[in-house]
């Protein structure tokens, strides 16, 4: 069994050839190849931290632009129910001032018509006691137009007031 | 003697549990296979011995050739054990095939360096193609491709026609030429996709780059990370990586019968012995006060252990030693037996021929080549797997060297 005994020859020229192969290879082969290999990982290592990076800031903007939303749907509530507010505010401090006027006037009205009404009265009054010296003027004119008449009344009188 | 050591087995790494546990039954009937297959082999070889004898084709034991059953074949008869053999062996030139007795391969370039120069024209050094041996089956300027038992297969000096020994032989053999080829692949994949790595700095990857990336991230991240830990994982990436693809490439190559690919890379001995030794010499050099410490002192063990014979650094010592011897044989052993089994496999269709004549080879034929094409695809698997064993272990082991503390 030749093939169990391992020949010098073979050994010489296998010790050369596998350092010549070890060193030209470790030179020209694996060092580019490693360091290639080398670079592209940290460029898709950077790559891909990057990405997660930019999907993180997206994330956050997404978040910042629903908080801004919901603020501003907030604000939005906010200002409509001041507006509400205001406007029943409004409204009844209208209602509550037209009544107030309405009020003022009628009173107003009121002391008005009372004034005329005393007025009215007042000169009533006096044009009735007017009328009734005339009336009485007229009456007394006419009554005691003769003398007898004036003599009567003034008998009539007196005992009137005898009586008394 | 492949038992890892005390350190290993307590050394609880969750990711090999599991990945031992997945592959458990895979390996339980792969070894069955195997042990078939051998049993095969010698039942064949026992044949062919019987085959011969009874063939009458003169055995003549001469004092200078010992009975080799290859040689003494009729030409054209099929030896299984021979063919199996062959293809896992290490060889001179690189076989393409055999046409009617005519061997067609390509030859390779042999380099010897001789320690008796007077033996071969008074030179030392020599360099030739292995076509001036004809196959075997002649000598050249005093050398000669052995048959002997001793040396079988391989090139010795010859002092008048007597084999004296062995020059010292670093030629390119079919193994060599294979690592050669591998690493033109090798070279080709990496610094195009470096290239690549290069110009698409920060961009997706493309092409190759794609296929070979997630690779090397495994390794990276599953292999040497955890192994090793955070912080000093990188100074060994560039040794974890080229092993891992080596052993890799080289098991696939190992796959492909046709030339140039399909030499017996990884499941040759030396090979693995080479890239084991690269890990220990490594493991060895970059270990830290604690690792040596660990070795020398562990602590936790009872002194009585340690103080009049030191029997716990011996066990360490030993474990620092198996630990790439387990790897030179775990990677040898895996893929030297998926190329066994196939080349059985397919010998088996000759093996039937010669028992049953033609139908027999047809009928078997269908059995074996499927049989043949479920174990290389089972291969495909292990090479995977055995890159990925020996890196990861040897991440376990650098990551033991640089622990500081458990």
């Amino acid at each position: 069994m030749g093939f169990l005994e391992p020949n010098i020859g073979t050994i010489f020229w296998m010790s050369i050839i596998f350092f010549v192969v070890l060193y030209v290879l470790k030179k020209f082969a694996w060092k580019p190849i490693l360091n290639a290999l080398k670079e592209r990982e940290t460029s898709i290592e950077n790559a891909l931290n990057s990405a997660e990076e930019a999907r993180k800031e997206v994330e956050g903007l997404k978040a910042d632009n629903e908080k801004i939303i919901v603020q501003a749907r907030k604000e939005k509530d906010i200002i409509l129910k001041e507006a509400k507010e205001i406007k029943e505010k409004i409204i009844a401090e209208a209602k509550e001032k037209a009544s107030a006027e309405a009020q003022k006037s009628i009173e107003k009205a009121r002391e008005q018509i009372a004034s005329e009404k005393a007025a009215a009265i007042s000169e009533i009054k006096a044009q009735v006691a007017d009328l009734s010296v005339m009336i009485a003027e007229k009456i007394i004119k006419t009554e005691l137009e003769d003398k007898s008449k004036q003599k009567e009344m003034v008998k009539n009188t007196l005992d009137n007031l005898k009586l008394n | 003697m492949l038992k890892d050591s005390w350190k290993e087995k307590t050394f609880k790494f969750v990711g090999i549990v599991k990945f031992f546990t997945r592959f458990a039954m895979l390996r339980i009937y792969k070894g069955l296979l195997f042990s078939l297959s051998l049993i095969a082999l010698s039942f064949t070889q026992v044949y062919a011995r019987h085959h011969a004898h009874k063939g009458g084709h003169g055995i003549e034991d001469h004092g200078d050739e010992v009975t080799n059953l290859g040689v003494h074949h009729e030409p054209g008869e099929f030896d299984a054990g021979k063919f199996v053999i062959e293809h896992v062996s290490d060889a001179y030139d690189w076989h393409i095939l055999t046409w009617k007795n005519k061997h067609v391969s390509i030859p390779l370039p042999i380099i010897l360096y001789s320690s008796h120069p007077e033996l071969h024209g008074g030179k030392k050094f020599f360099v030739f193609m292995s076509s001036k041996f004809h196959h075997g089956h002649s000598d050249y300027k005093g050398f000669r491709i052995s048959h002997t038992e001793e040396n079988d297969g391989k090139i010795v000096e010859l002092e008048n026609g007597h084999e004296i020994g062995r020059p010292f032989d670093i030629s390119i053999t079919k193994t060599i030429a294979g690592i050669f080829f591998s690493v033109i692949i090798i070279f080709w994949i990496f610094l195009s996709v470096a290239r690549s790595a290069k110009k698409n700095k920060g961009k997706a990857p493309k092409g190759l780059q794609n296929l070979v990336e997630p690779i090397i991230i495994f390794v990276r991240d599953e292999v040497a990370k955890p192994a090793i830990g955070d912080k000093k994982f990188e100074r060994f990436m560039p040794f974890l990586l080229s092993v891992f693809f080596f052993i890799l490439i080289n098991n696939l190559i190992g796959l492909i019968p046709i030339p140039p690919f399909g030499a017996n890379v990884t499941g040759n001995i030396a090979v693995t012995m080479v890239l084991a030794l690269f890990t220990f010499a490594i493991t060895t050099l970059s270990g830290n006060k604690h690792y040596w410490k660990e070795i020398y002192n562990p602590a936790g063990v009872p002194w009585w252990l340690k103080f009049p014979i030191p029997l716990m650094p011996i066990i360490e010592l030993t474990g620092v030693l198996t630990k790439p011897f387990v790897l030179m044989v775990r990677l040898f052993a895996n893929i030297i037996a998926g190329h066994l089994i196939v080349t059985v496999c397919v010998s088996l269709i000759f093996i039937f021929y010669s028992l049953m004549g033609i139908a027999g080879g047809w009928g078997i034929s269908i059995v074996s080549v499927a049989f043949s094409v479920f174990i290389l695809i089972l291969d495909v698997l292990v090479s995977f797997i055995q890159a990925y064993v020996f890196t990861l272990l040897s991440a376990l082991y650098f990551g033991m060297a640089t622990s500081e503390h458990h």
